[in-house]
């Protein structure tokens, strides 16, 4: 019986992969699990689902710093003997794999990109990250002022891409749109801004594991078939697309990547792809993926373990997920259990 | 002109594309033409099978197929030369 740590418990309209991670890990057919949620906020969605999560502790912000959290962490393996942490946000992954090392020494295994794997992916990095591994990229400049944004439009036309260095993009059309969204996005997230070419064509997406040798553990790729205003899919359907595969193959063998990861990929009217983004971890839509045939929380607990893990060489096309939401009733204790002793 | 072989079709007409998950609806009538270009069947061959079936004149029928095999190519469903 393996104890594994989640996070990422927050299975809103924005949502966090930890509830879709644990149905995997709960579904392994090599190892039975414990689940221990790992929360930032007392509403998370997770935290209340007692059938799928065995209990949650509140842990602190990123912002707070490495210290606090291996503290916090430190509190939770004594009481519940954790073997694998699975940290599911990109803000706090550069925490976890600082003190990746720390939490191994103590008996925490984790399989996290490494910190230069994931410094080099960053939206900032992209462009010099194409150039790198022969992967075709839109072409972005980091900018810290609207006025920057007149020689782009310039260079690349509209519509402009207007993205924050960690979340939100939004798309503009013309000068004014593009510096409002410039402001409310720096204003949240921070500088720079990254301006980015558009590319017309088709969204696909891909999720996999890599096991840090340049070996594809898995790899599955899908077209989202319903988008929220967020940008998010609540639907999408597994896909054979070898050119989305072949790319992926790629740049598991030339990045040596490690962990788990997501691939936005944009297919233009020529049948070529442009690589959006690379999100270092796992994605909310990760059980399409257990679904159609590959259990990546599961091959990734067994590399966090050390265990021989064997690639996944198929999945089912034509598999679709179809999100939705669901209300629960909560005791209030539950919530004030959470809140105020930080533990449920 | 050839269907890519990878293509899905159901018995009510339901087309479904593995390789780009689109999928598209087709009426009885353009679900007879596919699953005969399916089987290999040149565009004169399926014109010569339809009008045995329905009461149609052939140029009408030349021109309906003829429009129905460049949707075919518009949505990708049909091989091209370097694949």
């Amino acid at each position: 019986m393996l104890t594994i740590a989640v996070t990422g418990l927050n299975a809103i309209d924005s949502p966090g992969p930890g509830v879709a991670v644990i149905r995997g890990l709960k579904e392994a057919k090599s190892f039975d699990c414990r689940i221990i949620g790992l929360s930032y906020e007392s509403l998370e969605p997770g935290i209340y689902m007692h059938d799928i999560v065995d209990k949650t502790y509140q842990i602190p912000y990123p912002s707070t710093g490495t210290d606090i959290l291996m503290s916090r962490l430190m509190y939770i393996h004594e009481k519940e003997k954790l073997d694998v942490v699975i940290p599911n946000f990109d803000a706090e992954l550069y925490s976890f794999i600082k003190l990746a090392p720390r939490l191994k020494e103590k008996g925490i295994h984790s399989f996290l990109p490494t910190m230069e794997q994931f410094e080099e992916r960053h939206k900032v990095n992209l462009p010099a990250f194409g150039k790198k591994y022969g992967i075709h990229v839109p072409r972005s400049t980091s900018i810290y002022t609207p006025n920057e944004m007149l020689q782009l439009e310039k260079d690349y036309g509209w519509p402009l891409v207007v993205k924050g260095k960690y979340y939100d993009a939004s798309l503009a059309y013309n000068f004014d749109q593009a510096k409002s969204y410039f402001n409310k996005i720096s204003a949240k997230w921070g500088f720079p801004i990254i301006i980015q070419e558009f590319v017309h064509g088709t969204e696909y997406n891909v999720t996999g594991l890599g096991d840090g040798e340049g070996n594809t553990i898995a790899a599955v790729p899908m077209r989202k078939q319903y988008i929220t205003d967020k940008g998010k899919a609540w639907g999408g359907i597994s896909i054979t697309d070898k050119k989305a595969l072949t790319l992926t193959t790629h740049f598991l063998k030339e990045t040596k990547w490690r962990g788990a990861f997501e691939l936005e990929l944009m297919k233009n009217k020529d049948g070529e792809y442009y690589l959006l983004e690379i999100n270092p971890r796992i994605p909310a839509w990760i059980y399409l993926a257990v679904g159609v045939g590959q259990n990546i929380p599961e091959a990734l607990t067994r590399l966090a373990m050390g265990w021989k893990t064997d690639a996944y060489e198929s999945y089912e096309a034509g598999k679709m997920f179809i999100r939705y939401a669901w209300d629960m009733i909560v005791d209030l204790h539950e919530f004030e259990q959470i809140s105020t002793k930080g533990e449920l | 002109m050839k269907i890519k072989n990878n293509i899905a079709v159901s018995d009510n007409g339901f087309i479904f594309n593995p390789a780009s998950g689109e999928s598209f609806s087709a009426n009885p009538v353009g679900l007879e033409m596919l699953n005969l270009l399916r089987k290999g069947k040149e565009a004169e061959e399926v014109i010569r099978e339809i009008e045995t079936k329905y009461q149609v004149d052939s140029s009408t029928l030349e021109r309906d197929l003829n429009d129905f095999i460049e949707m075919l190519k518009q949505y990708h469903l049909t091989v091209i030369d370097d694949e």
